[in-house]
């Protein structure tokens, strides 16, 4: 991928003080509101829980769930493509653009999309892409990559904003009203007035999917905006391209979600939209409809036991606006659509752990567990943490056989009490010449922000042998 | 009674103190304090950079250490987490050390059924829940209705107290930068409190902000909690 590590990347976001008072003030407002959400529901727990066994139940008969589904879809009047991974998908979309001989398209927001690059594959087939999402739009006018899940431009205020409206707009499309301020209103109203006219004319929409029903062939996209459900009743081709891992296999099931997703990523007890669209219908929105069902690493994460618990993932972010050490290094750190800590456990399951920064990402958290904490499915993310970094210790890579080494020797003297014992009375007599800031990997980064603590006269086992045995 | 303490290993090198403040304060509560000598360390810092292997034995050696006692103490609600948590995947042996091992706050408050433990220490405190003490173990109020029965002690409420102080073990060393600015952010909060002292549960944090309050020279200390328990008018703790 080429991308830094993540303690690289994360090193000029800690220092970018607009970024970390942006990043601050936003996730501490919704991470906040959420809490108060939460709070409003006595049945909370039961609904985690319900969440979780869903999602496990699905995954586990992910197979049969997907062929009903399909099945649905097709007696629906839809068309069902199966990629197994981003260059099929992208083929598949491009082959499918193409044959309605139209040179654009509009797109809801879709991570499933941005994980595979679509955009780019169709831009270098001759067929411009248009994001609608007000968030995706500004991500694309500027060129740049998304930070969070929800809110991909979370990184930008409002003044960079109206910049890249202003120097962007006519390029792509109806350009930005003279004079435009850097108001909310009148931001949103000149993507209103740029996106509506993408809207009408566009013949072929593009879109993800939160949910897939399996028992009806339904899809769902849940938003705030509006925008998506103009991408998908208002084209004639509809193309949506969903992850395996979307399926839920009944109504029922959809139930326990929409009320668990709105209160976990926006704080709303209820989202403004829900989209739901079922193949094809007479004189009523797209005339056809294709589902690109998208692997791309998934059945690998699905066959790891513990890993496997990723796939629940509602892609709600609430474990983005509590983690610390997201709001510090910010979401481009992570190197991938999926940032935060569902993307240190998603990212390096669904493409490998041998790029630099993929085997970087299980490491890119204190295992404080806030995360796991706010999950609305209960991802245990630390213990999936930790069971990659067991993965990329395993590997090898960079570094890890000299830390092998280091906790291989660290070990041994820690099952020998008495060499132990001796270390630290060494340390201890010695203390007195100790450098306050050492050398070496690891010890020379620790010194470098804090003082190491003057270690004691005598370790604690010697004081107990003097005065307690 | 009769306890085993389980110092760990951070005490035992580098804060001894906090070892030494706990036998204190559970001798002074009539408890009879044992300490393994084949105890070593937990193997957390092992098993959550990824070494599984190399963690086994340190497992062992911590169940064999703590073989017939009822009661584990141990001042850190981390390395609690660690045997609690984690043991059980090491197998049915090292499962069953889990619920004898008690961390010092949950000790004192369910076994010992005692809030107030006869403690004086006449400063103005500011509490920091670890991550691991508050989310893993559910120590709940427990630190803190000790601290608020200490006679001449002033509790005040640290902002953003539930927010990771940034150690995190090897997160520390392996992420430098985000490291250091979580705990910046977390000594910014404590500052702001006005207090003397900054108290906590787990000197592994502690180390970490103690080592950056040494460098900013700031008027605040880190402590451990047992080291305020323990201090009482007769015998006054540093």
């Amino acid at each position: 991928m080429g991308m830094p590590s993540f303690p690289k990347a994360a090193h000029d976001a800690v220092g970018d003080t607009t970024l970390r008072a942006n990043l601050r003030h936003a996730t501490h407002t919704i991470r906040d509101k959420r809490a108060r959400a939460v709070a409003e529901l006595d049945d909370w727990a039961a609904l985690r829980e319900a969440g979780k066994r869903i999602k496990d139940e699905t995954l586990r008969r992910l197979d049969t769930y997907l062929v009903r589904l399909e099945a649905a879809v097709t007696a629906a009047g839809g068309t069902v493509h199966w990629a197994a991974d981003a260059a099929e998908a992208n083929r598949i979309v491009a082959a499918l653009v193409r044959a309605t001989g139209e040179t654009e398209v509009v797109k809801v927001k879709s991570m499933a999309t941005q994980e595979i690059r679509l955009n780019e594959h169709l831009e270098a087939e001759g067929i411009a892409a248009y994001e609608t999402d007000l968030a995706e739009l500004i991500v694309q006018l500027g060129e740049d990559r998304p930070s969070h899940i929800l809110v991909p431009a979370i990184h930008r205020n409002r003044g960079e904003i109206r910049d890249i409206f202003k120097e962007k707009m006519g390029s792509w499309g109806r350009p930005a009203p003279e004079g435009l301020s850097d108001t909310p209103a009148e931001l949103a109203e000149a993507a209103r007035l740029h996106l509506r006219e993408k809207f009408l004319r566009a013949k072929v929409g593009i879109s993800g999917a939160n949910f897939m029903v399996a028992e009806t062939g339904t899809l769902v996209v849940v938003e705030s905006e509006g925008n998506g459900r103009m991408c998908l009743t208002l084209p004639e081709t509809l193309i949506s391209v969903v992850g395996i891992e979307k399926v839920v296999p009944t109504w029922r099931d959809l139930e326990v979600f929409l009320q668990t997703l709105p209160r976990s990523s926006t704080a709303e007890r209820m989202n403004p939209y829900t989209s739901m669209w079922t193949g094809t219908a007479d004189e009523d929105g797209p005339r056809a409809f294709h589902l690109v069902l998208l692997d791309n690493g998934r059945t690998d994460a699905l066959a790891d036991e513990v890993g496997r618990q990723a796939l629940r993932c509602i892609r709600c972010s609430a474990c983005l606006n509590v983690c610390p050490v997201y709001e510090r290094a910010g979401g481009h750190a992570y190197g991938s659509v999926y940032p935060g800590p569902i993307g240190a456990i998603l990212t390096p399951q669904l493409r490998g752990t041998s790029s630099e920064i993929d085997a970087s990402l299980p490491y890119a958290s204190s295992l404080c567990g806030a995360c796991y904490e706010v999950c609305p499915v209960a991802i245990d993310i630390p213990e999936v943490l930790v069971h990659l970094r067991e993965r990329v210790a395993e590997e090898g890579g960079s570094g890890h056989r000299l830390e092998k080494a280091a906790i291989k020797a660290a070990s041994w003297i820690l099952d020998r009490p008495n060499v132990l014992a001796a270390g630290e009375r060494l340390a201890s007599a010695t203390r007195k010449v100790h450098p306050k800031r050492l050398p070496g990997p690891g010890a020379r980064q620790w010194s470098d922000h804090r003082d190491l603590p003057e270690l004691p006269a005598e370790p604690f086992r010697d004081w107990w042998r003097k005065n307690r045995s | 009674m009769r306890v085993a303490l389980f110092v760990t290993c951070v005490n035992d090198a580098v804060f001894p103190a906090t070892g030494v403040a706990t036998v204190r304060l559970l001798e002074r509560l009539g408890v009879e304090v044992d300490f393994p000598a084949a105890q070593t360390c937990c193997g957390q810092p092992q098993f959550n950079t990824g070494y599984r292997e190399e963690t086994g034995p340190l497992v062992r050696r911590t169940v064999r250490a703590f073989e017939g006692y009822e009661y584990v103490v141990v001042p850190s609600g981390s390395c609690a987490a660690m045997v609690r948590h984690h043991y059980p995947s090491f197998g049915t042996e090292a499962a069953a050390l889990g619920p004898r091992v008690y961390e010092l706050t949950e000790f004192l408050v369910d076994v010992l059924g005692v809030t107030d433990v006869g403690a004086y220490f006449p400063h103005k405190v500011t509490y920091h829940p670890s991550c691991h003490g508050l989310r893993m173990l559910g120590l709940g109020e427990r630190p803190r209705r000790l601290l608020e029965a200490v006679k001449g002690l002033e509790l005040v409420e640290l902002p953003g107290a539930e927010e990771c102080c940034g150690f995190g073990g090897t997160f520390a060393v392996k992420n430098p930068d985000v490291s250091a600015a979580m705990g910046a952010d977390k000594i910014t909060n404590a500052l702001s409190t006005g207090a003397e002292v900054l108290c906590g549960a787990d000197n592994s944090c502690l180390l970490h902000l103690g080592g950056m309050l040494r460098r900013r020279e700031d008027p605040l200390r880190a402590l451990h909690l047992a080291e305020i328990l323990a201090s009482t008018e007769e015998e006054p703790w540093r």
